[in-house]
């Protein structure tokens, strides 16, 4: 039998029990929208993960306080905070292979300014902040060495605060409070928009880190040390000597800290995306499953109803592999039309949960090729023993047949 | 001529109930090309199982059977199957067409499992001059369920003519008819026969046999007899009688 005829016997037979239809494709329809949500879903936060690593900055280690790696309890960012200067002067002085070290201290405060006032975040860098995370300055400078070493009270501000506060007017000059201490205006930064978390990285009060210290904080202790790293084949080099030096300096102590990387942080930020991405392709190894034996199911059925059929068939000179072709194809198409649907109901999904949850997507072609590629081979699995049945009956009992 | 069908002592007996069914018990039969056979006798006597051998549709339990000098049981699922499609055509009992499909494209299906591959206008043209023989093309778009009973037969008739068959083989093709649709049937029979094509058809009425040239009869699964029709009746004859007989009642009335 010619391929078109086949096709046309296919729809006929599909379109005769059309709800009956739609109704078997829903496993695989909804196992494929899972794939291809799963794969926009995963592809968008890559793309934006790769982005924000980026934008950390080139060849980035940071150092926090409390320890991850150990077992037991965790203690989170900043318990038990014991990352001193030192600790940072330390790792400057005595690792080689690295480029720049910043003691990082981080607050959030309310700030005062031309009558204004707006609740930021207090940042306390080193100068050479703003290389390593290949920050500029729009207007005005950057403090100096000097500033850090004297604990000057002088500020650099972050785009939104500078709209926020300062609608009219340079604020280049002028000054804030912070705590009630007035700070002067040393410079605006570029602006730099959102990161992976949704945070807007323009909304700061960059100070020197000793000012921090010892007029906003008000601790011994740091927040994070910021480092970066000559080139990213020395990476884990210098991740390991910064742990030997920290460890060394802990006298046989507890480790209370923990060194990380730019692949490890961002790996962090996406654990939530990645914890979806299982449950969705969970649910969508499941609903293809299901689907699939749905789809044998209904295939059963149609060849027991369709014996008599059959029957004419074989009679007239078919040969059992037309008959088993005819019942594949059924169940290819059927499979095949619950894919297309699925592709579509993916990609509106995918939509939506930017939309309304706020994860970039990104929908891909390979993911829309695979999916087609899956539901044949689920129409092949599925459809061949209902279809070999089929095949293999005898044309004078099928004709008998009630 | 030579016997274009070979029976010899073919038996066919069902195991499927709880006692085994002996249907055809010993059959020998010769039936050369371009005989026209009636098989009667009463019902249950094996005739549809007989026909249903006849055109491989069936394997005999015992015996042998020879179709234009091959042994079919040497055949496999596939080469009976091409014979069917091939040099075959089966009318059944019950018209078996395919439901909410067109008299065309019921017609059209043997075609399309041939092992020649066809184009759709060729398929298309071939069954349209098969249910031109049957009186059927005006028909050609309507769905069994459109169709009379009588109509639906001669549907299957053209069907199991559209691969120009050798033989024929019609299992009670007027049972379900009246008289005159059945002298119609049996007038395109006739004309098969004539153009070549040997028939072998199932009848319960002895008036229609009598359109054949040879009757046999069976009883219990055996043949009991085998008689040369004398007084042959011509359909196209019987056909001016009928007609002539209406217009008469027609003019009385
Ligand atoms: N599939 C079957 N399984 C068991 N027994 C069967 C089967 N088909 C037919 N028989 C039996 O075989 C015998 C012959 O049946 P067959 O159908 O050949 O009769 P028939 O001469 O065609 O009768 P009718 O004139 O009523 O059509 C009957 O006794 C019938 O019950
Ligand atoms: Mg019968």
């Amino acid at each position: 039998m010619r391929f078109i005829n086949i096709i046309k016997v296919a729809l006929r037979a599909l379109r005769r029990s059309a709800m009956r239809s739609i109704l078997t494709a829903l496993g695989i329809i909804i196992g494929i929208a899972a794939v291809i949500a799963v794969v926009s879903i995963g592809n968008g936060a890559k793309t934006q993960v790769e982005a924000s690593i980026a934008s950390l900055g080139q060849n980035i280690i940071s150092v926090f306080p409390g320890n991850f790696t150990a077992g037991g309890v965790r203690g989170g960012f900043g318990s038990a905070s014991t990352l001193t200067v030192e600790d940072a002067l330390a790792v400057s002085r005595e690792v080689a292979g690295i480029v720049a070290v910043s003691p990082e201290m981080n607050d959030r405060s309310q700030i005062l300014a031309n009558g204004l006032n707006w609740n930021s975040q207090i940042r306390g860098e080193d100068v050479n902040y703003l290389d390593i995370r290949i920050w500029g300055i729009a207007e005005g400078e950057m403090f100096t060495e000097a500033d850090v070493r004297n604990s000057t009270k002088v500020c650099v501000i972050g785009n939104t605060v500078a709209t926020q506060l300062f609608q009219d007017g340079d604020p280049v000059g002028q000054s804030l409070r912070i705590r009630n201490i007035p700070f002067k205006i040393l410079g605006v930064l570029t602006a730099k928009g959102f990161n992976y978390f949704g945070q807007d990285q323009d909304d700061l009060v960059l100070i020197p880190y000793t000012s921090h210290l010892k007029r906003i904080a008000r601790r011994p202790n740091l927040n994070s040390i910021l480092i970066q790293a000559q080139s990213p084949d020395q990476m884990a080099r210098i991740q390991q000597d910064v742990t030997d030096l920290l460890q060394q300096r802990r006298n046989g102590r507890e480790p209370d800290f923990t060194v990380r990387n730019q692949q490890e942080l961002a790996e962090a930020a996406t654990a939530t995306t990645k914890t979806m991405t299982f449950l969705l392709t969970v649910i969508a190894i499941i609903s293809l499953i299901v689907g699939g034996i749905g789809i044998m199911n209904i295939m059963l059925v149609s060849v027991t109803e369709r014996t008599r059929e059959i029957g004419i068939r074989l009679a007239v000179g078919a040969h059992g592999r037309d008959v088993l072709t005819q019942f594949l194809v059924e169940a290819i198409i059927l499979s095949i039309m619950g894919g297309i649907i699925g592709i579509v109901l993916g990609i509106v999904s995918s939509h939506l949960v930017n939309k309304f949850v706020g994860w970039p997507v990104q929908i891909s072609t390979l993911a829309i090729g695979g999916a087609v590629a899956i539901s044949t081979v689920i129409g092949v699995f599925f459809g061949f023993y209902p279809a070999r049945k089929a095949a293999q009956l005898d044309p004078i009992e099928a004709l008998r047949y009630e | 001529m030579s016997a274009v069908v070979q029976l010899q002592e073919i038996h066919k007996t069902y195991d499927s109930g709880e006692v085994p069914v002996h249907a055809v018990r010993g059959v020998t039969l010769d039936i050369a090309g371009g005989e026209f056979v009636a098989v009667m006798g009463a019902s249950g006597s094996g005739k549809s199982t007989l026909m249903n051998l006849l055109g491989c549709l069936d394997r005999p339990t015992k015996g042998r059977y020879l179709l234009g000098g091959t042994d079919v049981s040497d055949l496999d699922r596939n080469e009976l199957a091409d014979l069917r499609n091939q040099k075959l055509g089966f009318v059944f009992q019950g018209f078996n067409l395919l439901a909410r499909t067109t008299a065309r494209e019921n017609v059209e299906l043997p075609m399309l499992y041939g092992r020649r591959r066809f184009s759709s206008k060729e398929v298309r043209d071939h069954a349209l001059r098969s249910l031109d023989i049957v009186g059927l093309s005006n028909r050609a778009d309507h769905f069994p369920s459109q169709l009379s009973g009588g109509q639906q037969q001669r549907v299957a008739i053209a069907r199991a003519l559209i691969n120009d068959p050798q033989i024929l083989l019609a299992d009670e093709p007027t049972g379900n008819l009246d008289s005159k649709t059945a002298v119609e049937i049996m007038g395109v029979f006739q004309k098969l026969n004539e153009q070549g094509i040997t028939i072998v058809m199932v009848t319960h009425e002895l008036d229609i046999a009598h359109y054949c040239k040879r009757n046999l009869i069976m009883r219990d699964g055996r043949l009991v007899s085998d008689t040369a029709v004398a007084g042959r009746l011509v359909a196209t004859a019987e056909m001016q009688k009928i007609l002539a007989a209406e217009t008469e009642a027609k003019l009385t009335a």
